[in-house]
Order: C-alpha cells, then sequence, then structure tokens
C-alpha cells in the first residue's frame, strides 16, 4: 500500500490533489461528475469582500495546449460564500477546504481573512496577490516585495489560520517575494497564478479577449511553473503548493520533486471534469510503478 | 452530463460551410432536451467546442449541425466516420415546452436553426401547430429546409432574396398572425431585433437561444457570465436559453 497522505502546516490531507481556484467554482458543479470528498482539498473561487460581475466578455481564448481567461474574479462576495456557498458544501465535503480570498486595498484582504478565520470549514486561506485580470489589485500587490509582505502580515495579523500566499509568474525575481512573504510571517506559498498573454482575432484585427489580455494556464506552462516552484524551494524553508498547467499523476509527482508539498489543478477541470478523480486514482499506479512508498518523502527530492 | 466516446457516422456539408455530424454510441443515453448543446473534444483543440444538439433517436444517436467558423470547426470539419470523439452531454437548460400554446412560431438565424429541429419535432409531438421562419444570407447556405417542411409550416428568408422571401426573419415575424409563443436561435443582432419587435406574450412563452465562448460547458469557469434581471447567470448552465423577461437589453 502506498501513501499518499501530505501535510500543509499541520493540516492533513488524504492525498496532495486539489482543484485551483476559479477552475472548480464552489465545488457544486462538479458533484454531479464524482464524489468531491475523495479530493485533498480544493481551493475556492476567488473571494472578495463585495460581489463582483468581473470583466466584460469574451473573457476566454485558446493557445496551443492552453487557455487564457479573463474572467476578473467573479464572485458572490465573501458574505454570500459563508451564508449559502459553504454551508450548502457541507453536506458534501468533510476534507480541510482553502479559501481563497483576493482584494483592492489591504484593508480589504484583512477584512476577508478576519471573516472566513471562523469558518471550521477552512484548513487554510490562500491570499490571492496574483490576479492578473483586474486593474488596481490582486498582481498589484504580488509584483513588490513590499506590497506583498504589507498584505501577508496584515492578514496574518486577524487570522489564526494558516496563511499561504499565491504568487505570480509575472515577476522578474519570484524568490524575492517569496522570501518578504515568508518573513512577513506567510505559513507557505502557492505558485504559480497564470501567466499574463493576449490573443488577437485575425479577422477583426483587434485583441480577442474585451480585457485585451488574459491569464494564461494549461499543459503549456507547466515548464514554467515547475522552474518557479524549484527556484522558490531553494529559496524559502515554508511549505508550497505547486501548480501551473498539471494535468496527470506523473504531473503531481513531478511538482512533488521540485518541491510542492500539494498540488493544484486547474485548467485541466474545465477540459475534463473527472481530471482529478482520474489523477487521484492514477497516483498509486505511478507511485507502485515508481519505486515511491510515500509522497511526503518526495518532496524536494530533485534538490 | 455525461462523458462518453462516441462514434462519427456522417460528417458530411450540406450547405455551404455547414456540415451534419452524425454520432452514434454503444451505450443507451438519456435523450437531451431541445436546445441543449454537448461539447466535443476535438484533436489539436485544448478546449472543448460547445454544438447545439439538432435531432436524437431514442438508441443514443445525435445529429449535430455546424458551421466551419474556425481553426477548431475546420478540424472538425475532417473527421472521418468510424472515427472517435470524446463528448460531454446534456448540457444547459434547454427550452422549456409553453403546453398551453397552440401555435408557437420559431425563429432561427443560420446555424441557430439546428436546435430548434428537435425542438419542432417535441412541439408537433405534443400536439402544437408550430410555424418555422428561418433565415439565411444566401441560397447555398440554406440547410434543413425540407427535413423543417415535412415538420411544420416552414417559411425562408435570404437576405439577399435568392431563396424564400427576401430579408430577415424578423420582415417574416410581421406577417406571421396569432402565434402563442416564440423560440429563437441565432445571432445576437437578430434576437436582440425580435426582442425588440415582437407583442407581448405571456411570462416565459418568448424563450431566447444564445450563443457564447465557453470554457468548459459546465457552469465552473465563469466565462460564459451575462447580466440579467435575475441575475449573473452562466450562458452555459442556467442558459443558454433565456425567457424575454429575464433578458436585460
Amino acid at each position: 500500500m502506498v501513501d499518499l497522505r501530505v501535510s500543509l502546516s499541520g493540516v492533513e490531507l488524504q492525498n496532495p490533489v486539489i482543484p485551483a481556484s476559479g477552475c472548480f467554482g464552489f465545488g457544486q458543479e462538479f458533484r454531479a461528475f464524482y464524489d468531491i470528498d475523495m479530493l485533498g482539498s480544493f481551493s475556492f473561487k476567488g473571494t472578495t469582500s463585495a460581489p463582483r460581475f468581473g470583466n466584460e466578455l469574451p473573457r476566454v481564448a485558446e493557445c496551443e495546449a492552453g487557455m487564457l481567461n479573463s474572467v476578473g474574479l467573479q464572485n458572490p462576495g465573501i458574505d454570500a460564500v459563508l451564508a449559502e456557498e459553504l454551508p450548502r458544501l457541507k453536506e458534501h465535503f468533510h476534507q480541510p477546504l482553502i479559501a481563497n480570498i483576493s482584494g483592492f486595498s489591504i484593508e480589504e484582504y484583512a477584512a476577508c481573512c478576519e471573516k472566513i478565520d471562523r469558518c471550521d470549514q477552512v484548513g487554510i486561506i490562500e491570499l490571492n496577490i496574483s490576479c492578473p485580470n483586474v486593474h488596481g489589485g490582486g498582481l498589484a500587490f504580488g509584483a513588490d516585495p513590499d506590497c506583498a509582505a504589507r498584505v501577508t502580515a496584515a492578514c496574518k495579523r486577524v487570522s489564526g489560520k494558516p496563511l499561504y500566499v499565491k504568487l505570480s509568474p509575472n515577476v522578474t525575481d519570484i524568490a524575492a517575494i517569496a522570501k518578504a512573504c515568508e518573513s512577513a510571517g506567510a505559513d507557505g506559498l502557492s505558485l504559480i497564478n497564470t501567466l499574463l498573454g493576449m490573443r488577437i482575432d485575425l479577422k477583426t484585427r483587434r485583441p480577442l479577449l474585451a480585457n485585451k489580455m488574459g491569464g494564461f494556464s494549461g499543459p503549456a506552462v507547466f515548464p514554467v511553473a515547475l522552474r518557479m516552484v524549484w527556484q522558490v524551494y531553494e529559496a524559502v524553508r515554508i511549505p508550497i503548493i505547486g501548480m501551473g498547467g498539471v494535468s496527470s499523476a506523473g504531473d503531481v509527482i513531478e511538482m512533488m520533486l521540485a518541491g510542492a508539498a500539494a498540488v493544484q489543478v486547474g485548467a485541466a477541470n474545465l477540459v475534463n471534469p473527472y481530471a482529478c478523480k482520474e489523477i487521484i486514482e492514477r497516483l498509486p499506479m505511478e507511485m507502485e510503478r515508481l519505486g515511491i512508498a510515500s509522497l511526503r518523502e518526495i518532496v524536494g527530492q530533485a534538490h | 452530463m455525461e462523458l462518453t466516446d462516441y462514434t462519427i457516422v456522417e460528417n458530411n456539408r450540406i450547405a455551404k460551410d455547414v456540415l451534419r455530424l452524425r454520432l452514434r454510441c454503444v451505450a443507451q443515453r438519456e435523450p437531451p432536451r431541445p436546445g441543449q448543446f454537448v461539447n466535443l473534444k476535438i484533436d489539436g483543440c485544448y478546449l472543448r467546442r460547445p454544438i447545439s444538439v439538432c435531432d436524437w433517436d431514442d438508441c443514443g444517436g445525435l445529429t449535430l449541425l455546424y458551421k466551419v467558423v474556425g481553426e477548431g470547426t475546420a478540424k472538425l470539419a475532417r473527421h472521418l466516420p468510424g472515427e472517435s470523439l470524446n463528448i460531454l452531454t446534456g448540457l444547459g437548460n434547454g427550452y422549456t415546452i409553453c403546453a398551453q400554446a397552440k401555435r408557437p412560431v420559431l425563429l432561427g438565424g443560420g446555424v441557430g436553426a439546428p436546435p430548434l429541429y428537435g425542438l419542432a419535432k417535441a412541439l408537433v409531438r405534443a400536439g402544437q401547430r408550430p410555424l418555422a421562419i428561418l433565415g439565411f444570407n444566401t441560397a447555398e447556405e440554406v440547410f434543413y429546409r425540407n427535413e423543417f417542411a415535412a415538420l411544420c409550416e416552414t417559411k425562408i428568408t435570404t437576405a439577399d432574396g435568392s431563396l424564400g422571401q427576401k430579408g430577415f426573419v424578423t420582415h417574416a415575424l410581421k406577417a406571421a398572425e396569432d402565434y402563442d409563443a416564440l423560440y429563437a436561435c441565432g445571432p445576437e443582432a437578430m434576437l436582440r431585433a425580435v426582442y425588440h419587435q415582437m407583442p407581448p406574450l405571456a411570462a416565459g412563452q418568448a424563450q431566447f437561444s444564445f450563443e457564447r465562448r465557453m470554457g468548459c460547458g459546465f457552469g465552473a469557469c465563469m466565462v460564459c457570465s451575462c447580466r440579467t434581471v435575475a441575475g449573473y447567470k452562466r450562458i452555459c448552465m442556467d442558459g443558454p436559453v433565456l425567457t424575454r423577461e429575464e433578458i436585460v437589453w
């Protein structure tokens, strides 16, 4: 018997497979396909203090082996998430949740964290300081070490739950941001968010996305994500949740070898609603094939 | 919603840039509701492609009509009978058949017409007497004229007058009398024109099917959101059919 269990800052997960924020809603849509309680956890849709519609349409484009989105943090707001989404999920999901929180000011991030801190269903708070699709928020905090540190410290002050900061790949030196978050008290890091990209419609000669640019994800970004997880693992001592183009059990193992203590799966869920289920079912076979007894033991082994 | 491999039975051109894709499936499948769509995985495309269901049989067979408009549909058009396609079926709300109506009008614009064919069949089965008005740009783009005509009274309009009445579906709609329900699918400009032109019907009796670029097709990714009178809705999951009362225009 192989051991799939992993641990994130004392939060025990039955396996390392976690649907990534924005690709899994609040879990309900995937219940039609499989029992989502088999997941290690899931990171719910990026939530802000007020409800948001997000950006104008089109919000999606495609490229070879990947996609771009410019949703722009559409969400019902933290109060509706706490009052409606999480109670609705309680019956069907008994694993520790990851609460993905976003904002446009340090105060907004902190206010959301303070509210979510009282929710028993949430095991980890994931601070999204890397959304490429909103102006004056998200990435604005994630691109500068000082800003990243300030928002991390402010949220740490109001929350007792493990705080993971989700980092952007759209920076020159991701290790510097990672270190700044660690110094400010982050319990862990999630990386990478999407890469900023764009497509142009050849017929109209205009950007395809209404927001012009969008977040690029899917299998095409996997090597970039893996490289950044590797670099951040070398730079910090706190746990890393690795993500970016992960689509198979092999990708999960590769991410963990690079230094990820757990792994998120994003775009793959949209193309194949069973992606996470299939990865979880495939992992034991891959581990046996590769002579891995316990996933915990391989974290960072490639270094 | 089900994820299933289908085998291509036919993938032939039936009008300019329009193909008919007939699919069969080994296992018995729940039949779709009129106006629902499927999401096809096409080799070489990362995202699936949403296409409305035109017709179906009791043995799990599906018929889709699609227009070659970009890379994905061009790749789909090269698939041959006997090849397999992975398809997510049973998506969207579909049309709700207005049980009290006697004379529904169906308005289709271009490749908006296919879902109305399955709907026309269901309406006829329900004892109603639909009128189909199908609009195209030009005669060589017209498809399923005879198929619709075999089911119900059918009027064709073409923008250039090369077949049927010259003009748009809205012109033919003006001449239609005494309809008590309306089902539309087509380009947004057409839907908008119909919305503004039609007389008031009872609540829920006018239904419009929308097309959007989608990510997942089952409500998870929020890329096809739209504003409605009843708040934000996802075209893939809460639509693609909205009632006239819900639409914000």
